[in-house]
């Protein structure tokens, strides 16, 4: 029972991160654009996080300059492609590489450097329950965090007059700014949400998960949280599915040599590519439901008439 | 206030200057970039830009960081014209490194003028095979090539740790992870006595050659082209798009395959874990730099190279942190995107009126 609950809290922790970017993606994909630089974001997040948090010594303050870093690195994106109108595809990379670079440069005097324990829940007794305490109530606060805002998203696109803009842009925004809606500020909005979301997943691997930096650490799970984006059909709740998914199968990688699988470590660190793999081609093959779930207006871009 | 206009055409005076303005923008911000870094901006701009172009072992240096950069750019930016993202270059490079090294070391107690074009073969088959996978999945289940290209890179890397830490090493090695050296006759021939500059430069010209022989003499090229500017056009015209998907991609995977070859039978002359040095995802920028045009690319290779090694000689010589070339390579392409604006539209200033 024990080792179950430690696999079920590692799933978690794996897949906080990709809950995280995925969600703020999705938000992005919905108002039409296509953010591609979701890994530069991250990293750009996940040092801004670390360092401040280091050198402040505040997991708050830590917290907040990684939302801001992602926030603005979308800033750049959407400078480029919507007032510039430069192509989504091209600037995502340009974003990525960026990204890496920036972080990088941005690292070297951090390598080998830990941060603390991140502050975890604690409620009396609940906590402190058998099994499922450690599991539901004894969580770090980013967890609920992440599944607030997917609740949350999910509550947008239902609810709001706002979700319903952002999704009328997102499948036509000739009409939508027809009507008189702003679609660039709208799609600015979505964007830095979507940052601010990377950035804080970012965050959450070198502040929570390891906690250390490394040069490269997301090792492509910005990439992964787009795959989930489509795997999840742009539907909040089975993103969140999708990346616990995802942490299963970091997990079952992990776990597997103590299970006594006699592989090379390399070939079971495959796993995760080869499941996104597996993963983009079960769900795209039904040409219909992609076509039907997909913003009509993804990565096209928007110039007014004047 | 300002304000952009569509032009009517896209200029063409402007998609020759736009990357030369993206430079220029480019040093400026590299200058304030190194003063907040507190070192001598125009020094090392100086050491980046200008100062390896005055030596000779430099100049030779160039061809050889540019060797991979032109291959792979080449056949990177056929697919970006026809809306092809294979943007896993770094993977097919691999797989061709692996492919080639793989015939180099099968053969490695022979000899002979035969072996060395049969490893570029391999290679180029290597990186085909790994760049058919992405084609598959998306002609025939749909899959976005850009993010299963992009897995495959870590699958990539990952498969040649797995090899060089087994089936691969070296048998008479110290248990390190990496391969026999390469024979004579698997390492490419010298062009210039005490320099590192290999005839993989040679190919990468002819391929740049037959790259622009392709893309405007010939028909296929021209669907490529329709199939990126106007893909209902294209399907009208009855072009096959899955062809063009898959012609895309293998001719890449195979100069990316080529590439990795010309990199392990070149500089490396080896196997190693640390071969793929992001050579796959500068040919992006550098892809974009020559404007997805062959004599472009040329250039935009030199220039990356030129980044590169410039971008060491500064790290030495100042102890520059070794991010500071990815940083100003990712900032190259930013400010191209953004000069690009100014192909399809005109900068027009507009006095605000005052109406009475």
């Amino acid at each position: 029972m024990e080792l179950v609950v430690n696999i079920l809290l590692g799933i978690v922790i794996a897949a906080t991160p990709l809950v995280f970017a995925a969600i703020g993606e999705l938000v992005v994909e919905k108002s039409g654009v296509l953010n591609l630089g979701v890994e530069g974001m991250m990293i750009v997040g996940a040092i801004a996080g670390f360092s401040v948090t280091i050198e402040s010594g505040n997991y708050l303050a830590g917290v907040i300059s990684a939302i801001a870093a992602g926030a603005l690195m979308a800033l750049l994106f959407g400078f480029l492609t919507q007032t510039l109108f430069a192509n989504q595809v091209a600037t995502g990379l340009a974003l990525t590489m960026f990204g890496l670079g920036l972080a990088a440069l941005w690292g070297q005097d951090y390598s080998g450097k830990a941060a603390g324990n991140f502050p975890r829940l604690d409620l009396p007794v609940l906590s402190d329950l058998p099994l499922v305490g450690k599991l539901l109530f004894g969580q770090d606060y980013l967890v609920y965090l992440s599944i607030l805002l997917v609740v949350g998203v999910s509550w947008f696109f239902r609810k709001t007059r706002g979700g319903l803009i952002v999704r009328a842009i997102g499948e036509n925004h000739d009409a939508a700014h027809a009507i008189g809606y702003p679609v660039v500020l709208y799609r600015y909005l979505a964007l830095m949400f979507g940052g601010a979301c990377a950035g804080l997943g970012g965050a959450y691997l070198s502040v929570v998960q390891t906690p250390f930096w490394a040069e490269g650490m997301t090792a492509g799970r910005g990439w992964i949280a787009l795959a989930l984006v489509v795997f999840a059909a742009w539907r909040p709740g089975r993103a969140l599915l999708g990346a616990y998914l995802f942490g299963g199968i970091t997990i079952l990688q992990l776990h597997s040599q103590g299970f006594g699988v006699k592989v090379e470590a390399q070939y079971l660190s495959m796993l995760p590519y080869l499941a996104t793999i597996a993963v983009l081609v079960i769900i795209s093959s039904d040409r219909l439901k992609v076509k039907l779930n997909a913003p009509a207006c993804l990565t096209q871009p928007f110039r007014a008439a004047t | 206030m300002l304000r952009l206009e569509p032009r009517r055409e896209p200029s063409r005076a402007m998609q020759v200057l736009t990357p030369v303005f993206a430079v220029v923008l480019t040093i400026l911000a590299g200058l304030v970039l190194f003063a907040i870094l507190g070192k001598d901006p125009f020094r090392a701009i100086w050491l980046i830009f200008f100062e390896p172009l005055t030596q000779t072992y430099a100049l030779a240096e160039l061809t050889v960081k540019a060797t991979p950069l032109i291959l792979i750019g080449a056949g990177l930016a056929m697919g970006f014209r026809a809306g092809v993202w294979n943007i896993g270059a770094e993977g097919q490079f691999v797989a061709g490194a692996l492919a080639g090294g793989s015939v180099a070391l099968a053969l490695h107690e022979t000899a002979g003028l035969w072996i060395m074009p049969l490893m570029c073969i391999a290679g180029m088959l290597g990186g085909m095979a790994w760049a058919a996978i992405p084609a598959f999945l998306r002609t025939r289940f749909n899959a976005n090539e850009i993010l299963t290209s992009l897995m495959l890179v870590y699958v990539a890397i990952l498969l040649l740790s797995a090899l060089v830490h087994g089936p691969l090493r070296d048998p008479e090695g110290l248990n390190f992870p990496e391969s026999r050296l390469f024979s004579e006759s698997m390492i490419l021939p010298i062009l210039i006595e005490g320099t590192r500059a290999h005839v993989g430069f040679i190919l990468a010209l002819l391929a740049i050659a037959v790259a622009w022989l392709f893309m405007e003499r010939h028909l296929l090229g021209f669907q490529i082209k329709v199939q990126g500017q106007a893909p209902l056009a294209a399907r009208f015209a009855g072009y096959s798009e899955k062809r063009i998907v898959w012609m895309c991609l293998l001719t890449s995977g195979a100069l990316a395959g080529l590439a990795g070859t010309t990199e392990a039978a070149g500089p490396v002359g080896q196997l190693v874990p640390a071969l793929p040095i992001g050579y796959g995802f500068t040919a992006i920028i550098v892809a974009f730099l020559g404007r997805l045009h062959p004599f472009g690319i040329l250039l935009g290779g030199l220039l990356m190279a030129l980044t590169y090694i410039g971008g060491e000689a500064a790290q030495i010589a100042m102890s520059l942190p070794s991010a500071t070339t990815r940083v100003f390579q990712g900032m190259l392409l930013f400010f191209l995107l953004a000069m690009d604006v100014l192909v399809g539209s005109r900068v027009r200033w507009i006095p605000r009126t005052v109406h009475g």
